[in-house]
């Protein structure tokens, strides 16, 4: 009886968001009496980073201080339909919406800024700071804040903006049954090694690295969080957790979290990530967004390293102690496969 | 069944409701006293939300009788920062990123204190088996991890020693 290690490794081309219909996403933004801006999005961020990231790129697009913005989501009642927050959509495809409704609005500003300067708009810029001025005249200056109240209080205009983003419908090749089902990907490879007990049948997770390219990285910090909580999810798809432990036959499926497994803080893995940039070139400033293949690569590898481990492949999911005792029996024993790669 | 008054110290004021003796500690915060810092996430004590200290003691406000807290001094992740300035330990959440969805950062908070008021000079393990109980879905638990150990180090010195 012993432990045997194993490496694996798993490498994923992951389209972000899908395209059934186009798969669009729309924003809407107005500024308020106090020159900050609203955007309105029916989109949600359920921890995913989607309202940080959706406040960057509209600031950034406006022009004005990421603080000056606000965004809000999840409400159907206010915000212009979007198809959701699935695909591992939200940065590309709510980011170009926000960029398109930012421009709209932008344009406007200055057009209300050129009003009370006595200028052409096209000779304005934004600071980012909150101020816009004439291109090489900073002297010649106007508020945001004053150019807003100036638009709703005297000149009568609505400082606002409307955006889309729609890929349009690919249509099957009758002839060759091609198409085009996404115009973004994003790509990452992930190496981990285990550690299976061939009397328990138990698996560990030793460490794991990965490489990551997501276009550009909008928020650093952010991505990092996600990629670092998705490989845990990873793992404990990989391991632990399924309603069913033996579908079709609904038995013994867990009823609540004392029977439902995750693993807690003491089943972590050491995890170092590689962050790559290849920008999209129809990504809000070339991002793609991490998504939910922060934890898809974790699982192919869990299953390659259990198997270069003990020479099992588990070929359903989770790979239980259970599974690996089965197929230990069914091989007649452990059979570790060749390894490349170092020692473990 | 008649309701039965209840009182208590909770964050420092006292408070008074009127509960259902089968009511449980859980339910008063939230309906009775409008206070939303613990959450409810699965009413069984396994999730660790509704992590409230009780007398200095980490509870779960869920499996607790109201009643029984009769005279307690209760805390709650809402009592944590001191008017506008935040504990060191909700400044250290933010700094590494330890809230995602955020449904279980009261609870994370609350049981960091806890770690926190009896032990001033946690180390790695001594935080996970503080967090044990309380389960996160987005962050992999390490972020959790390093905040709690970060906002150990900013404590003042003389409670380090």
């Amino acid at each position: 009886m012993a432990r045997f290690r194993g490496r694996g490794m798993a490498s994923v081309n992951y389209p972000i968001g899908m395209n059934l219909g186009g798969d669009p996403s729309q924003a809407l933004i107005h500024s308020n009496p106090d020159g900050k801006f609203t955007v309105a999005l029916s989109a949600i961020d359920l921890g995913q980073g989607m309202k940080q990231v959706t406040r960057q790129v509209a600031a950034e697009t406006l022009g004005v201080p990421v603080e000056d913005v606000y965004v809000d989501t999840a409400d159907s009642d206010t915000g212009p339909h979007d198809m959701g927050s699935f695909a591992s959509r939200g940065t590309h495809r709510m980011g170009n919406a926000v960029i398109a409704a930012a421009r709209e609005a932008r344009g406007v500003l200055l057009e209300a800024a050129a009003e009370e300067l006595e200028v052409n708009a096209a000779d304005l810029v934004t600071d980012g700071k909150g101020n816009i001025h004439v291109k090489g005249a900073p002297s010649r200056a106007i508020t945001v804040r004053a150019t807003a109240q100036a638009a709703q209080f005297k000149q009568g205009k609505t400082i606002a903006g409307r955006g889309i983003f729609l890929i349009p419908l690919s249509s099957v090749d009758p002839e060759t049954g091609e198409m085009n089902p996404n115009t973004a990907f994003a790509h990452a490879c992930l190496v981990a090694d285990v550690e299976v007990d061939d009397e328990t049948g138990e698996v560990a997770v030793l460490g794991m690295s990965s490489a990551y390219e997501l276009g550009r990285v909008i928020n650093p910090k952010m991505v990092e969080q996600q990629l670092v909580g998705g490989a845990w999810m990873g793992i404990s798809h990989a391991l632990y957790e399924t309603p069913e432990p033996y579908y079709p036959n609904p038995d013994h499926g867990p009823r609540d979290f004392n029977e439902y497994l995750m693993p807690g803080p003491g089943d972590i893995a050491p995890y170092s990530i590689t962050i790559l940039e290849r920008p999209a070139p129809d990504g809000p400033f070339g991002g793609k967004g991490p998504g939910e293949m922060c934890a898809n690569p974790v699982l192919p590898a869990i299953a390659n390293a259990v198997y270069n481990a003990i020479g099992v492949r588990v070929n359903d999911l989770p790979i239980t102690p259970e599974k690996i005792l089965r197929g230990l029996r069914a091989n007649g024993g452990v059979k570790p496969q060749p390894r490349r790669g170092g020692a473990l | 069944m008649a309701k039965v008054p209840v009182q208590f110290r909770l964050n420092g004021s006292d408070r008074a409701a009127f509960a259902d003796p089968a009511d449980n500690l859980l339910t008063v915060l939230r309906r009775g006293l409008n206070d939303f810092g613990p959450k409810y996430g699965c009413g069984q004590g396994t999730c660790g939300t509704c992590s409230v200290l009780i007398d200095g003691e980490l509870r779960l406000a869920c499996l607790t009788l109201a009643a029984s807290c009769e005279g307690a001094s209760i805390e709650t992740v809402s009592g944590m920062a001191d008017g506008p300035s935040l504990h060191p330990l909700q400044n250290a959440f933010m700094e590494h990123f330890a809230a995602q969805c955020g449904f279980c950062t009261p609870g994370m908070l609350t049981a960091a204190k806890a770690l926190l008021d009896r032990n001033p000079n946690p180390g790695r393990e001594d935080v996970i088996d503080a967090i044990a109980g309380n389960i996160c879905r987005c962050t992999g638990y390490e972020p959790i991890i390093q905040a709690i150990l970060a906002a150990a180090r900013t404590l003042p010195a003389q409670r380090r020693s």
